[in-house]
């Protein structure tokens, strides 16, 4: 069998990993960075993927798609309270969203086809060799759906998906090969976009999940939208200034939010500043200040756990390990909340960020049979039924059930002749057809005319390991199969997604090389703009000499930047970085001494004030 | 196709060692599951995922003592059998009266619309209906070594099981009554309605 990569196909970033002498490893790209932002961008230069289109944000943010993952499978209603927020543009379809880019629409799927296939170009750098196989993970909550969209992606990246795996049980494995302690573990997974919780138990190689539940609508994403508002909140009190409508700006708060919020993980104050046109905003911010902001979001995790435990038949007393997985439980007060509601210092010993991609690639070498003591049993995350008179759901196969699994039922015609039968297929809780989520409606065509009643057809529901519906029929009468013809309510018909992988093929920039060579010029265009900016803004900070040097760096690189020399171009690139640093580093010196001045004012006024 | 006390090879009685069981269960998943065919022909992989597929509600249906009831049940009366099915059962008619008497004062509380005294009233109604239905369940389960000497020695099983049947019945019916009292006291959560652990 061929190689088989993993692959976590995250809401802010995606890794490709496989597994290499028995241990996962994930694979960095040439200059050895192993996180690929999800992020792409469509330039006046072709497409471009990860790092260079994340600096598209702010200067072509109608152009430049992030947190597609959050888009995945979903129709118009799901998503209609993010499109405000979103500053490229979302058609609101009923079925599939899509996104305008210039005179094209874009799906979701395709969209993530452009980050997979960046990461299957970057393993097949690696390996020198083609890569056509991988593993895909997805969260445990994902719904039918959107698992759906994410292998549809895959295809049209030109990957076959064997199988589709939920993050938190990947996670599961990867800390599985480093020996485990056996028992139940609970993994709690708290990534860019969503949030899952997974109660396991192992033993004897065996990873069982007992219960999951989760939220695809929470994540790290949420916490800076909370952030953005505050600081909204504040330039317009401060500066007067209403930014909320200009997509740029947002994207630079956005952009300063999140990594404000990354360093107040580690640190107890920050400073942040956003250079504007007309004004610079700073401010010092203190965790707890960005901790109140997001308390009632964290808070929101704690409901699905307490469900997933209750579902597991588990006190958390029972539960031997809890194990964090994603970039936002780096937080301390996520850290606090789940070890008060668990009674149990979690850990995250394997880095947040990488774990799930080296999971999938655990789950890639026990497919390929490299691996033959670890099994995996996942389970369904929501329950699956059909509409009954009344619209009613009846249930038939309930949440957390242990897959591949199947459910037959059994329908028959009411009018007599009648040829075709239709069903409306559901996923969810509740006990209204209309309160759940449509999966899709089913046509069995091809029912001999008979008398209402007399047909008998024995429909066979079927969750594969994926977590993927599918559904045969047969006439029990004749034995004959009938035939099905699925519409999904959400999501691409069979032949879309085939013709999704024929365009891929003649759109795509099918060279490499050249696709590099946009990549490379694109952010030597971002790192040109960043320098022209800091030379206009440092005035007396950049001494005489200093600036000819960097402009003598500027100007070469703008000499080869049109060229083909790809090479050369980002030789020059770093030299230019390299030429800029000091300056960079003494500006941003400048304004955090700034802004601590400002703040030592700010304590004396005060106490002016209260003597 | 095989039921599932066959798929385990274990004869159609109420005990169960639970360890074995599961022991039993790595062992069949570790034959079956599509993660250790991935190389197979179509066909077999399909073979692999429907013997699969059967293990795993197998399983479930053996795995705790009262589902294990049910499937029994509906094993011995020819059934297809349905986990989370919405039909319910009909209730024994001197529950009936009973539960009516609830659904009044369930009625006048909410008349009264629902004052802190009727509140606290219903409250108490409800933990006492839950102590039934845990009640019940006891007693259903305590009366599984009945049902397996039954099968070893032979005997009247038509009567038991009905009890059997009986006692379900007025459960399932318990759950419904609980679960109105819950709802009328706006405590429902939204995400536990269908399935609820038994």
């Amino acid at each position: 069998m061929s190689r088989i990569v993993g692959i976590d196909l995250g809401t802010t970033n995606s890794l490709v990993a496989h597994v290499e002498g028995g241990i996962p490893r994930v694979i960095p790209d040439a200059e050895g960075r192993a996180l690929l932002p999800s992020v792409v961008a469509w330039t006046p230069n072709g497409v471009v993927v990860g790092e260079a289109a994340r600096r598209q944000l702010a200067r072509n943010a109608a152009r430049t798609v992030y947190s597609v993952k959050r888009l995945m499978g979903r129709g118009y209603d799901d998503v209609k309270d993010d499109l405000s927020r979103l500053p490229f543009p979302v058609t609101p379809h009923a079925e599939v969203v899509t996104i305008r880019i210039g005179d094209r629409e874009v799906t979701p799927p395709e969209v993530s086809a452009h980050v997979l296939r960046a990461l299957k170009q970057r393993a097949e750098a690696h390996f020198g060799e083609p890569v056509e196989q991988a593993v895909i993970t997805v969260p445990a909550y994902f719904n039918d759906a959107q698992r759906q969209a994410t292998k549809d992606a895959g295809r049209i990246a030109g990957l076959d998906v064997l199988r589709i795996v939920n993050e938190p049980t990947a996670a599961s494995l990867a800390y599985g090969l480093q020996r485990m302690a056996e028992g139940q573990i609970a993994v709690y997974d708290l990534g860019g976009g969503t949030f899952d919780i997974s109660i396991l138990r192992v033993k004897d190689g065996v990873f069982e999940v007992l219960a999951t539940n989760g939220d695809t609508h929470l994540g790290g994403d949420d916490f800076d939208r909370a952030i953005v508002d505050w600081i909204l909140a504040d330039i317009q009190a401060g500066h007067g200034a209403d930014l909320s409508g200009d997509a740029e700006a947002l994207q630079e708060i956005r952009l300063g939010a999140e990594a404000a919020k990354c360093r107040l993980s580690f640190e107890e104050r920050t400073v942040l500043t956003i250079p504007f046109e007309r004004f610079t905003y700073r401010r010092d911010i203190a965790r707890a200040e960005i901790e109140a902001l997001v308390e009632p979001l964290v808070a929101a995790t704690l409901g699905p756990c307490r469900q997933a435990l209750t579902d597991a038949g588990l006190d958390p007393a029972r539960i031997e390990q809890v194990v964090l997985v994603g970039g936002a439980t780096r937080m301390p007060l996520v850290r606090r909340r789940v070890e008060e509601l668990f009674g149990r210092t979690p850990h995250s010993r394997l880095n947040p960020d990488e774990v799930v991609a080296l999971g999938a690639a655990v789950q890639a070498q026990i497919l390929a049979g490299g691996i033959t003591d670890l099994l995996l049993l996942d389970v369904t995350p929501l329950s699956l039924g059909i509409e009954t008179l009344g619209g009613i759901v009846s249930v038939l196969i309930p949440r957390n059930t242990t897959i591949p699994t199947l459910a037959k039922e059994y329908f028959t015609t009411s009018v007599d002749g009648q040829t075709t039968i239709d069903m409306h297929v559901l996923q969810g809780e509740r006990e209204l057809a209309k309160d759940n989520r449509s999966l899709a409606r089913f046509d069995l065509a091809g029912v001999d005319p008979m008398p209402a009643g007399m047909p008998k057809i024995e429909v066979t529901f079927l969750i594969d390991a994926n977590g993927i519906l599918q559904v045969q029929a047969r006439e029990l009468r004749t034995g004959k199969a009938a035939s099905v013809q699925v519409t999904p309510t959400y999501g691409l018909t069979e032949a879309q997604v085939e013709q999704m992988v024929e365009d891929s093929f003649t759109h795509a920039e099918a060279d490499v090389e050249a696709r590099l060579l946009i990549e490379t010029r694109t952010e030597a265009d971002t790192v040109i703009n960043h320098v022209e900016r800091a030379l206009r803004q440092a005035g007396a900070i950049a001494t005489a000499e200093e600036r000819a040097i960097i402009e003598g760096a500027l100007a070469a690189l703008q000499a080869v930047r049109s060229g083909a020399d790809r090479d050369r171009i980002r030789d020059l690139t770093i030299a230019l970085n390299e030429a800029t640093a000091p300056l960079a580093d003494r500006m941003m010196e400048a304004a955090i001494k700034d802004a601590v001045t400002s703040r030592r004012a700010d304590r004396l006024l005060e106490n002016s004030e209260s003597s | 196709m095989s039921d599932y006390f066959t798929v385990f090879g274990l004869p159609r009685k109420l005990t169960v060692d639970g360890a074995a069981l599961q022991r039993r269960f790595y062992e069949l998943s570790r034959e079956h599951h599509p993660d250790f065919h991935q190389g197979a022909a179509p066909e077999q992989q399909a073979e692999t995922l429907a013997r699969s597929a059967l293990v795993n509600r197998a399983y479930r249906a053996l795995r705790d003592p009262l589902p294990r009831v049910e499937y029994l049940i509906a094993l011995e009366e020819g059934r297809e059998v349905r986990e989370g099915a919405t039909d319910k059962p009909r209730a024994p008619r001197e529950l009936l009266q009973e539960m009516l008497e609830v659904q009044e004062a369930l009625e006048e509380a909410k008349a009264e619309g629902m004052s802190p005294a009727a509140g606290e009233r219903l409250r108490e109604e409800r933990a006492r209906l839950e102590a039934r239905h845990a009640a019940e369940a006891d007693a259903i389960v305590g009366r599984a070594g009945e049902w397996d000497r039954l099968v070893e020695g032979g005997g009247d099983r038509e009567a038991l099981l009905e009890w059997f049947k009986q006692r379900l019945a007025t459960r399932a019916y318990l759950r419904t009554v609980i679960d109105d009292l819950t709802e009328a006291l706006g405590e429902r959560e939204e995400s536990d309605v269908s399935h609820r652990r038994h």
